[in-house]
Protein backbone atom coordinates (compact mmCIF):
# COMPACT_ATOMS: atom_id res chain seq x y z
CA UNK A 1 0.00 0.00 0.00
CA UNK A 2 1.37 3.84 -0.76
CA UNK A 3 0.42 5.16 2.64
CA UNK A 4 0.68 9.16 3.93
CA UNK A 5 1.03 9.26 7.37
CA UNK A 6 0.72 12.45 9.37
CA UNK A 7 2.65 13.79 11.95
CA UNK A 8 1.17 16.35 14.23
CA UNK A 9 3.08 18.86 15.49
CA UNK A 10 2.46 21.89 18.52
CA UNK A 11 4.88 24.17 19.84
CA UNK A 12 8.14 23.02 18.36
CA UNK A 13 6.96 19.44 19.33
CA UNK A 14 6.43 16.25 17.20
CA UNK A 15 2.79 14.31 19.56
CA UNK A 16 4.14 11.26 20.96
CA UNK A 17 0.84 9.40 19.50
CA UNK A 18 1.94 10.55 16.10
CA UNK A 19 4.71 8.44 16.38
CA UNK A 20 3.01 5.66 17.87
CA UNK A 21 0.53 5.93 14.33
CA UNK A 22 3.82 6.19 12.62
CA UNK A 23 4.94 2.91 13.78
CA UNK A 24 1.90 1.04 12.73
CA UNK A 25 1.91 2.44 9.03
CA UNK A 26 5.84 1.48 9.26
CA UNK A 27 4.16 -2.00 9.92
CA UNK A 28 1.35 -2.11 7.14
CA UNK A 29 3.98 -0.68 4.77
CA UNK A 30 6.45 -3.91 5.63
CA UNK A 31 3.38 -6.33 5.81
CA UNK A 32 2.02 -4.72 2.42
CA UNK A 33 5.08 -4.21 0.87
CA UNK A 34 4.44 -0.87 0.38
CA UNK A 35 5.39 2.94 0.44
CA UNK A 36 4.91 5.39 3.77
CA UNK A 37 5.45 9.20 3.33
CA UNK A 38 5.41 10.87 6.29
CA UNK A 39 3.58 14.18 6.04
CA UNK A 40 5.21 17.20 8.19
CA UNK A 41 4.16 20.80 8.38
CA UNK A 42 7.01 22.34 10.63
CA UNK A 43 10.91 21.84 8.91
CA UNK A 44 12.83 21.84 11.68
CA UNK A 45 10.85 18.73 13.50
CA UNK A 46 11.09 17.09 10.06
CA UNK A 47 14.68 16.69 10.46
CA UNK A 48 13.91 14.92 14.05
CA UNK A 49 11.93 12.70 11.88
CA UNK A 50 14.47 11.51 9.63
CA UNK A 51 16.00 8.80 12.01
CA UNK A 52 12.55 6.49 11.48
CA UNK A 53 12.28 4.91 8.46
CA UNK A 54 10.08 6.42 5.75
CA UNK A 55 10.27 6.26 1.60
CA UNK A 56 9.95 10.19 2.17
CA UNK A 57 9.64 12.96 4.53
CA UNK A 58 7.22 15.64 2.69
CA UNK A 59 7.45 19.08 4.51
CA UNK A 60 4.94 21.66 3.74
CA UNK A 61 6.37 24.98 4.72
CA UNK A 62 3.70 27.75 4.68
CA UNK A 63 2.60 30.44 6.86
CA UNK A 64 -0.54 29.58 7.21
CA UNK A 65 0.01 25.97 8.58
CA UNK A 66 1.86 27.12 11.46
CA UNK A 67 -0.76 26.87 13.73
CA UNK A 68 -3.29 24.78 13.73
CA UNK A 69 -6.51 25.91 11.51
CA UNK A 70 -8.68 22.85 9.87
CA UNK A 71 -9.71 24.52 7.00
CA UNK A 72 -5.71 25.47 5.97
CA UNK A 73 -4.65 21.96 7.04
CA UNK A 74 -7.85 20.69 5.04
CA UNK A 75 -6.64 21.92 1.68
CA UNK A 76 -2.84 21.60 2.16
CA UNK A 77 -3.93 17.61 2.78
CA UNK A 78 -6.23 17.48 -0.32
CA UNK A 79 -3.04 19.33 -2.26
CA UNK A 80 -0.93 16.71 -1.06
CA UNK A 81 -3.01 13.76 -1.69
CA UNK A 82 -3.68 14.88 -5.28
CA UNK A 83 -0.22 14.66 -5.65
CA UNK A 84 1.05 11.59 -3.97
CA UNK A 85 -2.32 9.82 -4.46
CA UNK A 86 -1.64 7.53 -1.49
CA UNK A 87 -3.85 3.90 -0.96
CA UNK A 88 -4.12 5.15 2.81
CA UNK A 89 -3.83 7.87 5.18
CA UNK A 90 -2.81 7.20 8.78
CA UNK A 91 -2.77 9.72 11.77
CA UNK A 92 -2.88 9.84 15.09
CA UNK A 93 -6.41 9.68 16.87
CA UNK A 94 -5.73 12.55 18.69
CA UNK A 95 -8.40 15.81 19.21
CA UNK A 96 -6.77 17.85 16.50
CA UNK A 97 -7.44 14.83 14.58
CA UNK A 98 -10.83 14.18 15.03
CA UNK A 99 -11.21 18.03 14.52
CA UNK A 100 -10.00 17.80 11.08
CA UNK A 101 -10.02 14.81 9.37
CA UNK A 102 -13.65 14.12 8.89
CA UNK A 103 -13.66 16.84 6.87
CA UNK A 104 -10.67 15.30 4.79
CA UNK A 105 -13.12 12.14 4.56
CA UNK A 106 -16.13 14.53 2.79
CA UNK A 107 -13.64 16.55 1.11
CA UNK A 108 -11.82 13.12 -0.69
CA UNK A 109 -15.07 10.40 -0.63
CA UNK A 110 -13.10 8.23 1.37
CA UNK A 111 -14.10 6.43 4.15
CA UNK A 112 -12.79 7.36 7.41
CA UNK A 113 -12.02 4.52 10.33
CA UNK A 114 -11.60 6.52 13.23
CA UNK A 115 -9.88 5.21 16.53
CA UNK A 116 -8.28 1.69 15.66
CA UNK A 117 -6.33 -0.27 17.86
CA UNK A 118 -5.11 -2.89 15.61
CA UNK A 119 -4.58 -3.95 12.00
CA UNK A 120 -3.91 -7.46 9.85
CA UNK A 121 -3.12 -7.43 6.30
CA UNK A 122 -3.37 -10.36 4.75
CA UNK A 123 -4.06 -9.12 0.72
CA UNK A 124 -6.38 -6.32 2.08
CA UNK A 125 -6.53 -4.29 5.03
CA UNK A 126 -8.28 -4.76 8.19
CA UNK A 127 -8.50 -2.78 11.75
CA UNK A 128 -10.15 -3.37 14.59
CA UNK A 129 -11.59 -0.70 16.47
CA UNK A 130 -13.21 -0.62 20.29
CA UNK A 131 -16.95 0.06 20.02
CA UNK A 132 -19.74 0.18 23.10
CA UNK A 133 -17.36 2.17 25.44
CA UNK A 134 -15.11 -0.86 24.47
CA UNK A 135 -17.15 -3.32 25.82
CA UNK A 136 -16.69 -5.10 22.54
CA UNK A 137 -14.61 -4.52 19.12
CA UNK A 138 -15.04 -4.94 15.31
CA UNK A 139 -12.72 -6.22 13.04
CA UNK A 140 -13.64 -3.56 9.50
CA UNK A 141 -12.03 -4.92 6.31
CA UNK A 142 -11.30 -1.95 3.49
CA UNK A 143 -12.93 -3.02 0.36
CA UNK A 144 -12.73 0.61 -1.36
CA UNK A 145 -9.06 1.52 -2.86
CA UNK A 146 -8.47 4.64 -1.10
CA UNK A 147 -9.31 5.03 3.19
CA UNK A 148 -8.27 7.14 5.94
CA UNK A 149 -7.64 5.21 9.59
CA UNK A 150 -6.72 6.78 12.80
CA UNK A 151 -4.72 4.81 15.52
CA UNK A 152 -5.42 5.46 19.44
CA UNK A 153 -3.48 6.42 21.91
CA UNK A 154 -1.33 3.64 23.41
CA UNK A 155 -1.76 1.53 20.48
CA UNK A 156 1.66 0.80 19.10
CA UNK A 157 4.21 1.78 20.67
CA UNK A 158 7.08 4.15 20.09
CA UNK A 159 9.84 2.09 21.25
CA UNK A 160 8.90 -0.19 18.09
CA UNK A 161 9.60 2.33 15.68
CA UNK A 162 11.98 1.38 12.95
CA UNK A 163 15.28 3.39 12.29
CA UNK A 164 16.80 4.40 9.28
CA UNK A 165 17.62 7.64 8.00
CA UNK A 166 15.06 8.92 5.63
CA UNK A 167 15.34 11.65 2.82
CA UNK A 168 13.22 15.06 3.23
CA UNK A 169 11.29 16.31 0.24
CA UNK A 170 10.61 19.49 -0.15
CA UNK A 171 9.43 19.20 -3.49
CA UNK A 172 5.20 18.94 -2.89
CA UNK A 173 4.21 22.33 -2.89
CA UNK A 174 0.51 24.13 -1.37
CA UNK A 175 -1.14 26.64 -3.01
CA UNK A 176 -3.50 28.09 0.28
CA UNK A 177 -4.51 31.43 -1.16
CA UNK A 178 -7.67 30.00 -1.66
CA UNK A 179 -9.02 28.65 1.25
CA UNK A 180 -11.69 30.81 2.88
CA UNK A 181 -11.05 32.21 6.64
CA UNK A 182 -14.40 30.74 7.83
CA UNK A 183 -12.92 29.67 11.00
CA UNK A 184 -10.27 31.84 13.35
CA UNK A 185 -8.93 30.03 16.22
CA UNK A 186 -7.71 32.22 18.72
CA UNK A 187 -4.95 31.76 21.46
CA UNK A 188 -4.40 28.45 23.64
CA UNK A 189 -4.92 29.07 26.89
CA UNK A 190 -4.99 26.88 30.28
CA UNK A 191 -7.62 27.23 33.12
CA UNK A 192 -4.99 27.20 35.78
CA UNK A 193 -1.69 28.84 36.04
CA UNK A 194 1.29 26.84 36.33
CA UNK A 195 0.46 23.51 34.28
CA UNK A 196 2.38 20.08 35.11
CA UNK A 197 4.05 18.26 32.43
CA UNK A 198 3.41 14.72 33.15
CA UNK A 199 4.07 13.63 29.91
CA UNK A 200 7.47 12.61 30.87
CA UNK A 201 7.23 11.11 34.59
CA UNK A 202 8.96 8.16 35.56
CA UNK A 203 6.29 7.43 38.01
CA UNK A 204 3.05 8.66 38.62
CA UNK A 205 0.29 8.28 41.16
CA UNK A 206 -3.24 8.65 40.51
CA UNK A 207 -5.99 9.75 42.20
CA UNK A 208 -9.68 8.69 41.61
CA UNK A 209 -12.93 9.40 42.88
CA UNK A 210 -12.36 6.33 45.36
CA UNK A 211 -10.28 8.33 47.04
CA UNK A 212 -13.77 9.50 48.92
CA UNK A 213 -13.16 13.21 49.50
CA UNK A 214 -10.68 15.92 49.06
CA UNK A 215 -9.30 15.83 52.90
CA UNK A 216 -8.03 12.71 51.86
CA UNK A 217 -5.35 13.68 48.78
CA UNK A 218 -2.49 15.06 51.41
CA UNK A 219 -2.62 11.07 52.50
CA UNK A 220 -1.45 9.95 48.89
CA UNK A 221 0.15 13.08 48.59
CA UNK A 222 2.58 11.47 51.73
CA UNK A 223 3.24 8.74 49.47
CA UNK A 224 3.91 10.63 46.57
CA UNK A 225 6.89 12.47 48.01
CA UNK A 226 8.07 9.35 49.91
CA UNK A 227 8.55 7.45 46.66
CA UNK A 228 9.30 10.57 44.49
CA UNK A 229 6.08 10.22 42.02
CA UNK A 230 4.20 12.91 40.28
CA UNK A 231 0.28 13.14 41.16
CA UNK A 232 -2.15 12.41 38.75
CA UNK A 233 -5.74 12.66 38.46
CA UNK A 234 -8.96 11.19 36.69
CA UNK A 235 -11.39 13.81 35.60
CA UNK A 236 -13.99 13.27 38.23
CA UNK A 237 -11.47 14.14 40.78
CA UNK A 238 -10.69 17.54 38.54
CA UNK A 239 -14.04 18.69 37.91
CA UNK A 240 -15.07 17.93 41.53
CA UNK A 241 -12.19 20.42 42.17
CA UNK A 242 -9.60 18.46 44.45
CA UNK A 243 -6.77 19.00 41.94
CA UNK A 244 -5.74 21.40 39.12
CA UNK A 245 -6.68 20.49 35.49
CA UNK A 246 -3.21 20.66 34.12
CA UNK A 247 -2.59 16.81 36.52
CA UNK A 248 -5.83 15.27 34.98
CA UNK A 249 -4.81 12.23 32.57
CA UNK A 250 -7.01 10.96 30.13
CA UNK A 251 -8.40 12.08 26.57
CA UNK A 252 -9.37 15.78 27.84
CA UNK A 253 -5.87 15.60 29.58
CA UNK A 254 -2.44 14.14 29.38
CA UNK A 255 -1.34 11.07 27.74
CA UNK A 256 1.29 9.59 29.60
CA UNK A 257 3.43 6.41 30.28
CA UNK A 258 5.37 6.12 32.67
CA UNK A 259 7.54 3.42 34.27
CA UNK A 260 5.65 2.88 36.81
CA UNK A 261 1.25 4.63 36.70
CA UNK A 262 0.01 3.93 40.38
CA UNK A 263 -3.98 4.35 40.00
CA UNK A 264 -5.94 5.04 43.53
CA UNK A 265 -9.32 4.88 43.61
CA UNK A 266 -9.53 5.16 39.74
CA UNK A 267 -12.35 2.86 38.30
CA UNK A 268 -10.70 3.41 34.83
CA UNK A 269 -13.40 4.69 32.26
CA UNK A 270 -12.18 4.45 29.00
CA UNK A 271 -11.77 7.77 28.74
CA UNK A 272 -9.19 7.28 30.83
CA UNK A 273 -7.54 4.36 30.23
CA UNK A 274 -6.73 5.73 26.78
CA UNK A 275 -4.31 8.18 28.41
CA UNK A 276 -2.01 5.73 30.76
CA UNK A 277 -2.37 2.49 28.67
CA UNK A 278 0.65 3.06 27.35
CA UNK A 279 2.64 2.84 31.19
CA UNK A 280 5.12 0.31 31.69
CA UNK A 281 3.85 -0.98 34.89
CA UNK A 282 0.16 -0.65 35.72
CA UNK A 283 -0.55 -1.30 39.67
CA UNK A 284 -4.65 -0.33 40.62
CA UNK A 285 -5.93 -0.44 43.86
CA UNK A 286 -9.57 -0.48 44.08
CA UNK A 287 -12.59 -1.60 46.10
CA UNK A 288 -14.68 -2.65 43.34
CA UNK A 289 -12.95 -5.81 41.90
CA UNK A 290 -15.30 -5.50 38.77
CA UNK A 291 -13.31 -1.84 37.87
CA UNK A 292 -12.17 -2.09 34.25
CA UNK A 293 -8.66 -0.72 35.29
CA UNK A 294 -8.22 -4.41 36.63
CA UNK A 295 -8.32 -5.34 32.64
CA UNK A 296 -5.43 -3.77 32.19
CA UNK A 297 -3.50 -3.47 35.29
CA UNK A 298 -0.47 -5.96 35.83
CA UNK A 299 -0.83 -5.82 39.55
CA UNK A 300 -4.27 -5.43 41.50
CA UNK A 301 -5.45 -4.73 44.58
CA UNK A 302 -9.00 -5.26 45.65
CA UNK A 303 -9.22 -3.08 48.98
CA UNK A 304 -9.53 0.09 50.73
CA UNK A 305 -7.20 3.23 49.69
CA UNK A 306 -7.79 4.39 53.14
CA UNK A 307 -6.49 1.69 54.78
CA UNK A 308 -3.10 0.46 52.30
CA UNK A 309 -2.11 3.94 51.37
CA UNK A 310 -0.86 5.56 54.74
CA UNK A 311 0.40 1.83 55.58
CA UNK A 312 2.16 1.93 52.75
CA UNK A 313 3.65 5.36 53.70
CA UNK A 314 4.87 4.07 56.94
CA UNK A 315 6.44 1.22 55.74
CA UNK A 316 8.69 2.41 53.50
CA UNK B 1 -30.85 31.39 14.90
CA UNK B 2 -32.39 28.39 12.93
CA UNK B 3 -30.49 25.32 15.03
CA UNK B 4 -30.44 21.42 13.82
CA UNK B 5 -29.60 19.04 16.47
CA UNK B 6 -28.27 16.07 15.56
CA UNK B 7 -29.55 13.41 17.83
CA UNK B 8 -29.10 9.02 17.60
CA UNK B 9 -30.70 6.64 19.31
CA UNK B 10 -28.14 4.19 20.88
CA UNK B 11 -28.12 1.36 23.63
CA UNK B 12 -28.14 2.43 27.44
CA UNK B 13 -25.07 1.58 29.34
CA UNK B 14 -26.68 -1.22 31.41
CA UNK B 15 -28.06 -2.86 28.19
CA UNK B 16 -27.05 -6.68 27.98
CA UNK B 17 -24.46 -6.34 25.08
CA UNK B 18 -24.84 -10.14 23.66
CA UNK B 19 -23.38 -11.10 20.17
CA UNK B 20 -25.68 -12.10 17.69
CA UNK B 21 -25.34 -15.67 15.78
CA UNK B 22 -23.47 -14.25 12.59
CA UNK B 23 -21.11 -11.78 14.63
CA UNK B 24 -22.13 -8.94 12.90
CA UNK B 25 -23.76 -7.09 15.74
CA UNK B 26 -25.28 -7.04 19.03
CA UNK B 27 -29.01 -9.08 19.80
CA UNK B 28 -31.44 -6.75 20.40
CA UNK B 29 -33.46 -8.22 23.06
CA UNK B 30 -33.28 -6.55 26.23
CA UNK B 31 -31.47 -3.78 24.51
CA UNK B 32 -32.71 -0.54 26.36
CA UNK B 33 -32.87 2.24 23.71
CA UNK B 34 -31.84 5.99 24.97
CA UNK B 35 -31.01 9.24 23.93
CA UNK B 36 -27.12 8.97 22.72
CA UNK B 37 -26.00 10.91 26.18
CA UNK B 38 -23.58 13.10 24.53
CA UNK B 39 -26.44 14.55 22.17
CA UNK B 40 -28.26 15.62 25.40
CA UNK B 41 -25.91 18.62 25.80
CA UNK B 42 -26.25 19.28 21.83
CA UNK B 43 -30.00 19.89 22.84
CA UNK B 44 -29.66 21.45 25.71
CA UNK B 45 -26.90 23.87 24.14
CA UNK B 46 -29.25 24.38 21.18
CA UNK B 47 -32.52 25.15 23.86
CA UNK B 48 -30.39 27.58 25.55
CA UNK B 49 -28.61 29.41 22.25
CA UNK B 50 -32.57 30.06 21.09
CA UNK B 51 -33.66 31.27 24.25
CA UNK B 52 -30.77 33.96 24.40
CA UNK B 53 -31.40 34.65 20.03
CA UNK B 54 -35.04 33.63 19.27
CA UNK B 55 -35.53 31.32 17.14
CA UNK B 56 -36.02 27.15 15.94
CA UNK B 57 -34.78 24.13 17.51
CA UNK B 58 -34.92 21.54 15.22
CA UNK B 59 -34.16 17.75 16.02
CA UNK B 60 -33.12 15.75 13.33
CA UNK B 61 -32.58 11.37 14.02
CA UNK B 62 -31.59 8.47 11.38
CA UNK B 63 -32.74 5.63 12.74
CA UNK B 64 -35.66 2.86 12.80
CA UNK B 65 -39.01 3.59 13.79
CA UNK B 66 -38.10 3.40 17.33
CA UNK B 67 -36.04 6.55 17.26
CA UNK B 68 -39.87 8.05 17.44
CA UNK B 69 -39.13 8.23 21.50
CA UNK B 70 -36.19 9.93 21.60
CA UNK B 71 -37.68 12.30 19.21
CA UNK B 72 -40.12 12.79 21.06
CA UNK B 73 -38.40 12.98 24.49
CA UNK B 74 -36.08 16.17 22.54
CA UNK B 75 -38.97 18.09 22.02
CA UNK B 76 -40.69 17.56 25.25
CA UNK B 77 -37.66 19.29 26.38
CA UNK B 78 -38.62 22.12 24.28
CA UNK B 79 -37.62 21.40 20.57
CA UNK B 80 -40.09 23.18 17.89
CA UNK B 81 -40.20 20.11 15.29
CA UNK B 82 -38.41 17.11 14.12
CA UNK B 83 -37.13 15.20 11.14
CA UNK B 84 -36.68 11.38 11.30
CA UNK B 85 -34.93 9.48 8.66
CA UNK B 86 -36.33 6.70 8.75
CA UNK B 87 -33.37 3.83 8.14
CA UNK B 88 -33.46 0.46 9.32
CA UNK B 89 -29.46 -0.26 8.40
CA UNK B 90 -28.53 2.51 10.19
CA UNK B 91 -26.25 0.34 12.09
CA UNK B 92 -24.69 -0.82 8.80
CA UNK B 93 -23.96 2.62 7.08
CA UNK B 94 -20.86 3.93 7.33
CA UNK B 95 -20.36 7.68 9.43
CA UNK B 96 -19.68 9.23 5.71
CA UNK B 97 -23.15 8.05 4.23
CA UNK B 98 -24.98 8.72 7.31
CA UNK B 99 -23.59 12.35 6.90
CA UNK B 100 -24.31 12.42 3.41
CA UNK B 101 -27.80 11.76 4.09
CA UNK B 102 -28.94 14.12 6.49
CA UNK B 103 -26.79 16.87 4.39
CA UNK B 104 -28.94 15.65 1.91
CA UNK B 105 -32.12 16.43 4.35
CA UNK B 106 -31.35 18.94 5.71
CA UNK B 107 -29.18 21.31 3.09
CA UNK B 108 -32.69 23.17 2.26
CA UNK B 109 -33.37 24.43 5.49
CA UNK B 110 -30.28 26.69 5.70
CA UNK B 111 -29.68 26.03 9.11
CA UNK B 112 -27.11 28.53 11.39
CA UNK B 113 -26.31 25.90 13.63
CA UNK B 114 -26.00 22.30 13.73
CA UNK B 115 -25.33 21.04 16.93
CA UNK B 116 -23.93 17.45 17.81
CA UNK B 117 -22.71 15.41 20.65
CA UNK B 118 -19.12 14.78 20.31
CA UNK B 119 -19.68 11.28 20.11
CA UNK B 120 -22.19 8.32 19.73
CA UNK B 121 -21.84 5.82 22.81
CA UNK B 122 -22.16 2.71 20.42
CA UNK B 123 -19.93 2.84 17.44
CA UNK B 124 -17.84 6.21 18.83
CA UNK B 125 -16.46 7.17 15.44
CA UNK B 126 -17.42 10.89 16.66
CA UNK B 127 -17.29 12.45 12.39
CA UNK B 128 -20.74 12.97 11.61
CA UNK B 129 -21.54 16.91 12.74
CA UNK B 130 -17.97 17.63 11.26
CA UNK B 131 -18.55 15.48 7.65
CA UNK B 132 -21.63 18.09 7.46
CA UNK B 133 -19.35 20.74 7.72
CA UNK B 134 -17.71 19.77 4.80
CA UNK B 135 -20.40 19.29 2.83
CA UNK B 136 -21.95 22.29 3.78
CA UNK B 137 -19.05 23.88 2.97
CA UNK B 138 -19.38 25.79 6.33
CA UNK B 139 -17.45 26.28 9.33
CA UNK B 140 -16.99 23.59 12.51
CA UNK B 141 -15.29 23.33 15.68
CA UNK B 142 -15.27 20.38 18.02
CA UNK B 143 -15.17 19.46 21.68
CA UNK B 144 -17.05 22.82 21.86
CA UNK B 145 -17.04 24.22 25.88
CA UNK B 146 -18.97 26.98 25.62
CA UNK B 147 -20.73 28.89 23.08
CA UNK B 148 -21.08 32.98 22.72
CA UNK B 149 -23.08 34.40 19.77
CA UNK B 150 -21.49 37.43 18.33
CA UNK B 151 -23.50 38.90 15.89
CA UNK B 152 -26.10 37.47 12.73
CA UNK B 153 -23.12 36.06 10.90
CA UNK B 154 -20.97 35.49 13.48
CA UNK B 155 -20.30 32.56 16.78
CA UNK B 156 -17.22 32.44 19.30
CA UNK B 157 -16.77 28.97 20.60
CA UNK B 158 -14.66 27.45 23.87
CA UNK B 159 -12.52 24.37 22.34
CA UNK B 160 -11.02 21.74 24.68
CA UNK B 161 -8.03 20.57 23.43
CA UNK B 162 -5.38 17.63 24.54
CA UNK B 163 -3.79 18.55 27.56
CA UNK B 164 -5.55 20.67 29.52
CA UNK B 165 -5.11 23.44 26.86
CA UNK B 166 -8.50 25.59 25.57
CA UNK B 167 -9.00 28.00 22.90
CA UNK B 168 -11.36 30.27 21.65
CA UNK B 169 -12.56 30.45 18.19
CA UNK B 170 -14.44 32.39 16.06
CA UNK B 171 -16.50 30.86 13.14
CA UNK B 172 -18.11 32.03 10.41
CA UNK B 173 -22.09 31.35 10.21
CA UNK B 174 -23.49 28.82 9.53
CA UNK B 175 -20.97 26.30 11.70
CA UNK B 176 -21.05 22.99 13.02
CA UNK B 177 -20.19 22.09 16.37
CA UNK B 178 -19.62 18.79 18.13
CA UNK B 179 -20.23 19.64 21.72
CA UNK B 180 -18.08 18.07 24.66
CA UNK B 181 -20.30 16.44 27.12
CA UNK B 182 -20.67 18.51 31.04
CA UNK B 183 -21.00 22.03 28.79
CA UNK B 184 -24.05 22.76 30.66
CA UNK B 185 -26.83 20.90 32.87
CA UNK B 186 -29.34 19.14 30.65
CA UNK B 187 -33.06 19.96 31.95
CA UNK B 188 -35.76 17.88 32.45
CA UNK B 189 -39.12 18.04 30.28
CA UNK B 190 -41.68 19.05 32.21
CA UNK B 191 -45.59 18.10 32.07
CA UNK B 192 -46.67 20.87 29.87
CA UNK B 193 -43.51 20.08 27.28
CA UNK B 194 -44.42 16.57 27.26
CA UNK B 195 -48.16 17.51 26.57
CA UNK B 196 -47.20 19.91 24.11
CA UNK B 197 -44.96 16.95 21.81
CA UNK B 198 -48.09 15.84 20.17
CA UNK B 199 -48.72 19.03 18.43
CA UNK B 200 -44.92 19.62 17.16
CA UNK B 201 -44.39 18.38 13.51
CA UNK B 202 -42.21 15.31 12.66
CA UNK B 203 -41.24 15.18 9.28
CA UNK B 204 -40.69 11.44 8.54
CA UNK B 205 -39.03 9.84 5.50
CA UNK B 206 -37.36 7.44 4.27
CA UNK B 207 -33.42 7.40 4.38
CA UNK B 208 -33.49 5.82 0.95
CA UNK B 209 -35.37 7.89 -0.80
CA UNK B 210 -32.89 10.59 0.18
CA UNK B 211 -29.73 8.90 -0.89
CA UNK B 212 -29.68 5.12 -2.54
CA UNK B 213 -26.81 2.67 -3.63
CA UNK B 214 -24.54 3.92 -0.83
CA UNK B 215 -20.76 2.12 -0.61
CA UNK B 216 -19.52 2.21 2.42
CA UNK B 217 -16.15 1.18 0.80
CA UNK B 218 -15.53 -1.68 3.93
CA UNK B 219 -17.03 -4.30 5.16
CA UNK B 220 -17.77 -5.17 9.29
CA UNK B 221 -16.18 -8.67 9.64
CA UNK B 222 -17.62 -9.74 12.49
CA UNK B 223 -17.85 -8.10 16.62
CA UNK B 224 -15.87 -10.12 19.20
CA UNK B 225 -15.59 -9.55 23.00
CA UNK B 226 -11.86 -7.88 23.40
CA UNK B 227 -9.29 -10.29 24.53
CA UNK B 228 -7.61 -9.25 27.64
CA UNK B 229 -3.81 -9.50 26.20
CA UNK B 230 -1.89 -8.77 29.93
CA UNK B 231 -1.83 -10.90 32.25
CA UNK B 232 -2.96 -9.52 36.16
CA UNK B 233 -1.15 -10.64 39.39
CA UNK B 234 -3.38 -10.04 42.13
CA UNK B 235 -1.93 -8.84 45.41
CA UNK B 236 -3.84 -10.51 48.11
CA UNK B 237 -4.46 -10.75 52.05
CA UNK B 238 -4.08 -8.76 54.82
CA UNK B 239 -3.69 -5.11 54.72
CA UNK B 240 0.07 -5.80 56.25
CA UNK B 241 0.33 -8.73 54.04
CA UNK B 242 -0.81 -6.50 50.40
CA UNK B 243 1.63 -3.87 52.13
CA UNK B 244 4.46 -5.96 51.57
CA UNK B 245 3.97 -7.60 48.85
CA UNK B 246 3.40 -4.01 46.97
CA UNK B 247 6.72 -3.16 48.62
CA UNK B 248 8.66 -6.43 47.13
CA UNK B 249 7.00 -5.65 43.87
CA UNK B 250 8.13 -2.00 43.74
CA UNK B 251 11.19 -2.67 44.58
CA UNK B 252 11.63 -6.53 42.70
CA UNK B 253 9.81 -6.17 39.67
CA UNK B 254 9.06 -2.73 38.81
CA UNK B 255 12.13 -1.32 40.25
CA UNK B 256 11.22 1.75 41.03
CA UNK B 257 11.93 2.05 44.68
Amino acid sequence: MKIITFIQTENNKINPMSLEALCASQKICESSNGENHIVVFDSELAKELQKYKSSSIIVIKNNQLENYNPLYYLEAMNQINNQINPDLHVFAHSYETRDWVPRLSAKLDIPFISDCTNYNFDSKLSVSRPIYNAKLNQEIQIESSKAIISFQAGSFSKDNLTLEESTINTNISCDLNSVQDLIKPGDKFQESAGGVDLTSAELILSIGRGIGKEENIPLVQDLANKINAQIGASRPVVDAGWLEHSRQIGSSGQTVSPKLYFSVGISGAIQHLVGMKGSKYIMAINKDPNAPIFEIADYAIVGDVLEIIPKLTESL
Amino acid sequence: MKICVLIKQVASEDSPLIINSDKSGIESDGINLITNEPDTYALEEALLLKEQSDGEVVICSLGPESCNQVIKDALAKGADRAIHIVSDNHDKLSPLNIAKTIYEKIKPENFDLILSGLQSNDFGFSQIGIIISELLNCSHASLVMGTEILSDSTIKVKRELENGWFQWSELNLPASLSIQSGINEPRYSTLKGIMSVKNKPVDSCNSSDIVSNLDNGYSLKEVSIPVKTKETIKIEGSTDEIVEEMINVLKNNIKVI
